[in-house]
């Protein structure tokens, strides 16, 4: 992308030619590139970097006053409710990626590999998108008369005996919190995986299985160092929203556990801008991190 | 190293469905021989193949692998080796991993297997890149890994999958070289599946010409050459016309032992003879290819040699009498 900005390489040598055509085969390159440099500009600089100086800006209960000052970032970090919310959330992300990795890896390697016709892979991977078809809202309030005291779930439960009193741990509960993410995110995980599996040429698994190995020992030692860059690329997406998320913790904890997120939606109701937007730095910033991590393990150039 | 073992196959069926690739087929190759399974594309000798390396399922008959029923031993269990066509490395392993990979899914301790894998590496020339990915290597050293990696496990029977169809011309001459070298000194037995009939001519004991499923001869190159069985056997290998002699059916004339004189001139006494047209010329270097338009043959070529032919060269379109022996003709299964 960077080599289109470029100008083309041999212009010195003809600039002798004349001033119209020279300044024309400068212009042009950053003419092309211009159109993605004015989007990312647009919706990617622009929005950060106000972030980022409106997080060092002052308020009070009516407004917000532009300055430099540490003081939300001092209040931020030095409150242990951050680092309890913080925490929080991490777990909230560790959980749903270690459950919707196993699943979204399962799901990928029975379409790729068990699944013998296209067709049917086709079929029944778009029978996995169908969730999708709603709006993430309408997905999770739908598993509140599921899980609910007198939900469907719990009256079935105490019909058939196995419990005497509604489970209660099953909706506003951190349980109903991961539920809900993993239902939201393991698609996530799925897609790439699967496209990292598809992508294996099946000679592999011949080749494996002539050379003796079982069929665990081709998952082992072929399938999984292969689908890796998939399992990054899935990885990266369900630990990005998980941190992001509020909506999810707002409603499936019935507001009885917080999210970063769910903090800075907070802070934004509250019109404390400049807290919300330290807030946010830190979040991006601390997002960021954890991306880089998992890209330094894995490489994913192959997959892009 | 382990010494070759017979294979035979007995009324060996495959079927998809109602297609069927390969009809219950008999054949005994023997131990220690290179043996080519020869035909065009579909005609079941990548399905044969695939029977004997177990990675297809009989659908009835038997593969017998010395005196053993094969049919339901997996693949690495029969002291077969397969090497791949795309030759299937493993991109996410280096040649040493890739040669050792059997040794590792056997258990073979680490620092032994790798020995042992570079020690094989070392036999194909492949030593100097024993810690290169497979994306690292060109065609022909690829090729050389595929080779390693199929005769660590020292198998008695090798199966080659179009081992040389993806190299290019130059590389393959050297490497049918190699290969028919490699199998003299391990003395393993080699099956080996080709399109190419000159691949097959030059490395085979035993060619198998395969047709639809069936086979349609299987022989030494030369005996294959000096007397094919069927019209389809003679048109494949080439260097036969196919005709038809009164009173003996469909014959096959080598192209090679055709004379041609001027249609003018009296025919000489004692041989069987044609008038036809040039209808194009090819020149080959040593020889000169001319294809004749004569009555009764669909495509009738002679094959002269080049001094020979320029002395009194022919133009297309010149008529010519072609001659040739009685002895010269093979008589065809009709």
């Amino acid at each position: 992308m960077s080599a289109t900005a470029l100008p083309p390489t041999g212009t010195t040598a003809r600039a002798a030619r004349g001033g119209v055509r020279r300044r024309r085969l400068r212009i042009a390159p950053y003419l092309q590139a211009a159109p993605l440099v004015l989007t990312l500009l647009v919706f990617l600089v622009v929005p950060i970097v106000t972030i980022a100086v409106v997080s060092f800006w002052d308020y009070d209960a009516v407004r917000v006053i532009p300055d430099f000052v540490l003081t939300n970032y001092e209040e931020l970090l030095g409150s242990a409710v951050t680092w309890k919310t913080y925490l929080n959330t991490l777990r909230y992300a560790a959980l749903a990626w270690a459950i919707t990795l196993p699943v979204g890896f399962a799901v990928a390697y029975f379409l790729a590999f068990h699944v013998r016709t296209v067709t049917w892979q086709m079929v029944l991977f778009l029978v996995c998108t169908v969730p999708f078809w709603t709006s993430n809202i309408i997905r999770m309030i739908s598993w509140i008369p599921f899980l609910g005291r007198n939900g469907l779930l719990n009256r079935a439960l105490i019909d058939l005996g196995v419990v005497d009193h509604p489970l209660e741990f099953l909706l506003f509960s951190d349980f109903s919190v991961v539920l809900a993410f993993v239902h939201l995110y393991t698609l996530f995980m799925v897609v790439p995986i699967f496209n990292a599996m598809m992508r294996i040429d099946r000679a592999l698994i011949e080749a494996a299985r002539d050379a003796g190995a079982n069929g665990q020992q081709i998952l082992w030692n072929v399938i999984l160092p292969l689908t890796k860059p998939g399992i990054a690329i899935g990885s990266i997406f369900v630990v990005t929203l998980v941190m992001g998320d509020f909506i999810t913790v707002r409603l499936m904890s019935g507001g009885q556990s917080a999210s970063v997120g769910l903090m800075i939606a907070n802070e934004i109701s509250l019109l404390h801008y400049p807290a919300a937007a330290a807030n946010a730095v830190v979040l991006l910033v601390l997002v960021m991190m954890m991306v880089v991590a998992m890209l330094r393990i894995v490489d994913i150039r192959k997959e892009l | 190293m382990r010494s070759g073992a017979a294979v035979e196959l007995i009324a060996l069926t495959k079927s998809y469905g109602r297609s069927v690739a390969v009809n219950r087929i008999d054949l005994r190759i023997p131990a220690g021989s290179y043996c080519c399974f020869l035909g065009p594309s579909g005609c079941g000798k990548t399905s044969t193949l695939r029977m004997i390396a177990g990675h297809e399922e009989v659908s009835d008959g038997d593969v017998l692998i010395g005196d053993t029923v094969v049919n339901d031993v997996p693949p690495a269990k029969r002291g077969t080796a397969m090497m791949f066509q795309s030759y299937a490395l493993f991109p996410h392993l280096d040649c040493v991993e890739n040669v050792a990979f059997s040794l590792k899914m056997r258990g073979v301790p680490k620092a032994q297997r790798r020995e042992r894998a570079r020690a094989m590496l070392e036999t194909v020339h492949m030593g100097a890149y024993a810690g290169r990915l497979p994306s690292q290597l060109s065609g022909g050293q690829q090729q050389r890994v595929a080779l390693a990696r199929a005769l660590i496990t020292e198998p008695g029977v090798l199966l080659l999958d179009e081992p040389l169809s993806a190299l290019d011309p130059f590389l393959r001459d050297r490497m049918r070289e190699e290969l028919k070298r490699l199998q003299t000194d391990l003395g393993i037995t080699f099956i080996h599946v080709t399109h190419s009939q000159s691949e097959a001519m030059a490395l085979a004991d035993l060619v198998v010409v395969m047709n639809e499923g069936r086979i349609e001869q299987a022989a030494a190159p030369r005996d294959l050459y000096n007397a094919p069985r069927t019209a389809f056997v003679a048109r494949f290998i080439g260097g036969h016309n196919v005709l038809t002699h009164d009173g003996l059916g469909p014959v096959a004339l080598r192209t090679d032992r055709i004379a041609l004189t001027d249609a003018a001139a009296p025919p000489p006494d004692g041989v069987f003879h044609v008038e036809g047209t040039v209808n194009a010329f090819e020149y080959h270097g040593s020889s000169v290819q001319l294809s004749l338009a004569v009555p009764g043959a669909d495509e009738f070529t002679v094959v002269m040699d080049e001094a020979r032919f320029f002395a009194a060269p022919l133009g297309v379109g010149a008529r010519v009498r072609a001659a040739w022996r009685d002895g010269d003709v093979h008589r065809l299964q009709a």
